[in-house]
């Protein structure tokens, strides 16, 4: 089946998410769509499947134009989406979120479980996935879960299948793997639509590129294209991939982590007798696929979380079982990694978000009255510093681009005296122009002589930061190797996989 | 770099298992202890005199047991010790890493329960079968509550509408049963007047996106000032057409209604009664068994990844809020054609609130909640009992006795429950 989309057009307010788009996919195809976090690439998706109406351009499947008032529709014409955050209900097991939507039933209205079963198996067996029909879909790991959604859109029978941003909860070898999947699906004639932005994928499978910016069709590519060619495309101008960093010069102080085991609430140890240095003047990368113990031990490191056992030492001081601002007034820099969550109050405006830390006395605060005239010079100064696009410091923060809200909170971090850099995710959504820009202060703040710590799951940022890398799997820590280490033995160790030693991955 | 990849392992497909240090819990172990305490306190310091005298059965019983007449003192301090060594053993237990077993914990509530009524009805006669039966008719209205809760919660939204829902229910069922002479118009009333109780919350929470507890409180605030109008300004003027005293008939079930102490228990009902046993299977079978009961879950849960699939969210929300009202309602009609007869100002007296406790101590599940709604009204009729007997326990203790069971076991007894994820979550695309 061919997709056509002809001149597509979304408009929230006096933003315009699509001007014009216009793409075709032909049948057995895999047509890439590149672009960076928040040129539009979401949003065409959500348009072709029938979440948002288009307000201008038409939809043609085999040039038969298609009306679709829900995904209901689109499904039905046999498309099927691979959503980046899955579709899934976590409780329920893989056959029933398989049927839901469109299920058979059997005597007194019951679900007919066992044909959902089956037609589990049929597909799985088609692509040789491996999935249990009976398990319960929060208690798989993630890649497995994205096979259900494929399978969940197979068993509608659709012949286009729009894949949004698919990789970037897997580790480097499930992402092989589902390159393998993408090539099956294409023998079988299946027409795929692959959005990323990342651009060693796009080369690996793409017949086809298109590139979008800020909602429009830039230019197409074809899979041969250089990186660099790619990158300044989608960016629209040219930009350095690589970070320029000179040598770490650690010194002896700095971090010693000893024994930190973390519990959550029902008890799992979330981080498991976790031990690691980090000197001052060096960058420790924290590698691992999401969800692997990075956010606790994060903050356990800050003191955020409860059930903390082992020691946390900086330059001698022992910081497990401290509070948070006594953490932090030891010197601790942290840039949470859900900026909006726990990084900044959305309503508050830059200045006061830039106070944040440090409303308990002086220089912002005296005789419990907020300094105002202190805080807008220091406020002035930061915006400067850390070229804030914005339209004054009275604005609200909430209002601001992904990567000018992380430069405030930089900017906070930053602006203290520190021993100990904690950064998490720091250019998670953020634009090329302002990754270079957070990557550049991070080194200084290394050069600085500041022992930091960068948790990633991008092994792009890991590479272009790390001195030494710590893999973590499952709340421990795999292996430490250094900075240059392969990209595949890193990926190996973040499947579990055991770094015996250099260039011989178990 | 895309150097070729060593041969790459398969994810594994099984359950994440992360290693799990289980935190001993004392809950168990400390509750059991302060009842064991309670139960020395009582049996043995207090200790009853004369005998106790258990009925289990009427006179014009078809079957007739004996009487069970025990030593009030004696049987209770025996109780008291074995309820003391069970609460040694449940802290002997958790010492070594182990979980009390349900079991258990429920031997031991028999044990205090058997010690409590043999010490507080000692010397009178104590009517078994008419506890558990008031235990049954009392926890009607809250297991129609629970069913009403349990549905709309399991759609996503709150239902702390129920109070409402249940009052509304008691007022059109007594208004239409008297004024057509029909009973049966009556029930239908009341499921209507749940219904539209429903309406109120589910534009205001689907539509409006409004807070779903403060319209669930401000509901109930405003049937209860509808009804105490009504009935003050119509029903009163003219008792005689819109509020006379009519009551369902009992139909006792043939065969099963001699069987001793259950039969008078379970099977000899009005028609609401049987109706509430039909529909607690109907909606445990209904939410896990057929598609309306995976979509209602799936809405509940994951609302998002259910419009993806085509399935229309708050059309789905809107018509199960709409069908817990009519549930609820239902149950109101209780009050009024299924025991009392008439409408009273306010006469569900915070009984939804209580069904609204038992869905949680249900943890959302029909069954579940249906049986925390029979411990809830057996904790009511026994204080009704224990109050007509005469008993050691004064009055005022035994009138908190439902509302302590309720804290108890919504607070310590649930243990981990999930809320369905998306519950009191409005969606929005």
């Amino acid at each position: 089946m061919k997709l056509e989309l002809r001149g597509i057009t979304k408009r929230f307010g006096s933003l315009t998410a699509n001007d014009r788009i216009s793409l075709t996919v032909e049948p057995g195809e895999i047509h890439c769509l590149l672009g960076e976090n928040g040129a539009g690439k979401s949003t065409l998706m959500n348009v072709l499947y029938g979440l948002y109406q288009a307000d201008e351009g038409e939809i043609l499947l085999d040039d038969v134009v298609q009306h679709f008032s829900g995904p209901g529709d689109a499904m039905k014409a046999g498309i099927g989406m691979v959503h980046q955050h899955f579709m899934l209900i976590p409780v329920f097991t893989v056959a029933e979120n398989v049927m839901l939507g469109h299920e058979q039933t059997r005597g007194l209205g019951r679900l007919d479980l066992p044909a959902a079963r089956a037609r589990v198996r049929e597909i799985s067996a088609r692509f040789g996935f491996d999935v249990d029909p009976d398990a319960v879909v929060e208690h798989l790991p993630v890649g497995v879960q994205q096979r259900v959604e494929i399978i969940k859109a197979l068993s509608r029978d659709a012949k286009v299948l729009v894949f949004d941003e698919p990789t970037a909860v897997l580790t480097p070898q499930e992402t092989d793997e589902l390159m393998d999947v993408m090539r099956r699906l294409k023998e079988q004639g299946t027409g795929i639509v692959f959005i990323t932005h990342k651009l060693r994928e796009v080369r690996e499978v793409a017949d086809r590129i298109t590139v979008i910016r800020l909602g429009k069709v830039v230019g197409e590519a074809s899979p041969t294209a250089g990186n660099t060619e790619l990158a300044s495309l989608m960016v629209g101008r040219a930009v350095e991939l690589t970070v320029h960093k000179e040598p770490a010069q650690p010194v002896d102080s700095g971090l010693t982590v000893n024994g930190l085991t973390v519990l959550d609430a029902a008890g799992a140890k979330v981080v498991n007798d976790v031990s690691f240095e980090v000197r001052g003047g060096e960058i420790l990368a924290i590698a691992g696929v999401q969800g692997n113990g990075q956010t606790e031990l994060t903050e356990a490191l800050l003191g955020l979380q409860a059930k903390v056992e082992g020691s946390i030492e900086l330059d001698g001081v022992e910081l497990a079982g401290r509070s948070v601002r006594q953490v932090l007034d030891a010197g601790v820099g942290f840039v949470p990694e859900d900026r909006n969550e726990d990084g900044l109050v959305g309503e508050f405006s830059i200045a006061e978000n830039l106070m944040l830390d440090r409303s308990s006395g002086a220089p912002f605060v005296r005789g419990g009255n907020v300094q105002t005239k202190a805080l807008n010079a220091f406020a002035e100064e930061k915006l400067k510093e850390f070229d804030v696009r914005a339209a004054s410091i009275q604005t609200p923060v909430g209002r601001l681009s992904g990567g000018n809200q992380q430069k405030v909170v930089l900017a906070r971090e930053l602006s203290r005296e520190l021993r100990l850099f904690v950064a998490a995710q720091p250019t998670r959504g953020l634009d090329v122009g302002s990754i270079e820009f957070v990557h550049k202060r991070i080194v200084a703040a290394r050069d600085a002589g500041v022992p930091v710590i960068v948790v990633s799951t991008e092994l792009d940022e890991v590479a272009a930061l790390a001195d030494r890398i710590a893999v973590m799997y499952r709340g421990g820590i795999v292996g430490i190797v250094p900075g240059d280490t392969p990209r595949d033995v890193l990926g190996l160790m973040m499947a579990g996989e055991h770094h015996t030693s250099e260039g011989e991955a178990a | 770099m895309t150097a070729a990849t060593p041969a790459a392992p398969r994810p594994s497909t099984g359950p994440i298992a992360l290693a799990v240090v289980r935190a001993r819990s004392w809950k168990v172990p400390i509750a059991l202890s302060v009842f064991a305490l309670g139960a020395v306190v009582l049996f043995i310091g207090f200790a009853a005199k004369g005998r106790t005298d258990f009925r289990f059965s009427q006179s014009s019983d078809f079957f007739r047991i004996p009487d069970l007449t025990v030593a009030a003192g004696p049987v209770a301090v025996v109780l008291a010790i074995v309820a003391v060594v069970m609460a040694a053993a449940s802290w002997a237990i958790v010492v070594r890493g182990r979980r009390v077993h349900p079991w258990f914990t429920a031997v031991f509530a028999a044990v205090f329960m058997a010690g409590f009524l043999t010490w507080a009805a000692a010397g009178e006669q104590l009517p078994f079968t008419a506890l558990l039966l008031g235990a049954v008719t009392l926890s009607v209205p809250l297991v129609f509550g629970a069913l009403g809760g349990v549905i709309g919660e399991r759609a996503g939204v709150v239902n702390v509408a129920i109070e409402g829902q249940l009052l509304g229910g008691a007022f059109c069922s007594a208004l239409v049963a008297s004024a057509t002479g029909s009973m049966t118009l009556g029930l239908v009333a009341a499921a209507v007047a749940g219904v539209l109780v429903s309406f109120i919350l589910a534009a205001f929470a689907i539509k409006y996106l409004v807070d779903q507890v403060i319209v669930g409180v401000v509901i109930n605030v405003l049937v209860t000032g509808l009804t105490n109008f009504g009935y003050t300004s119509i029903l009163s003027a003219d008792p005689e057409h819109l509020n006379r005293r009519m009551t369902l008939p009992n139909l006792p079930i043939p065969l099963l209604s001699d069987i001793p102490i259950i039969g008078p228990v379970l099977f000899d009902h009005t028609i609401i009664v049987y109706i509430a046993y039909v529909a607690v299977a109907a909606v445990w079978f209904g939410l896990f068994h057929t598609r309306w009961g995976l979509r209602v879950r799936a809405v509940g849960e994951h609302p998002q990844a259910a419009d993806t699939v085509g399935i229309d969210v708050n059309r789905t929300r809107f018509w199960n809020v709409s069908l817990a009202g009519a549930i609820a309602g239902l149950g109101g009609a209780f009050f009024t054609l299924g025991s009392v007869g008439i409408f009273t100002e306010q006469m569900t007296a915070g009984q939804g609130y209580i069904a609204l406790a038992a869905v949680i101590f249900g943890r959302w599940d029909p069954i579940r909640a249906t049986l925390a709604a029979l411990l809830f009204g057996f904790a009511t009729n026994l204080q009704n009992i224990l109050g007509i007997i005469g008993s050691p326990v004064p009055s005022e203790f035994l009138l908190m006795l439902p509302y302590v069971v309720t804290i108890f076991a919504v607070a310590g007894l649930v243990g981990k429950s999930r809320a369905p994820a998306a519950d009191g979550k409005p969606y929005v695309k």
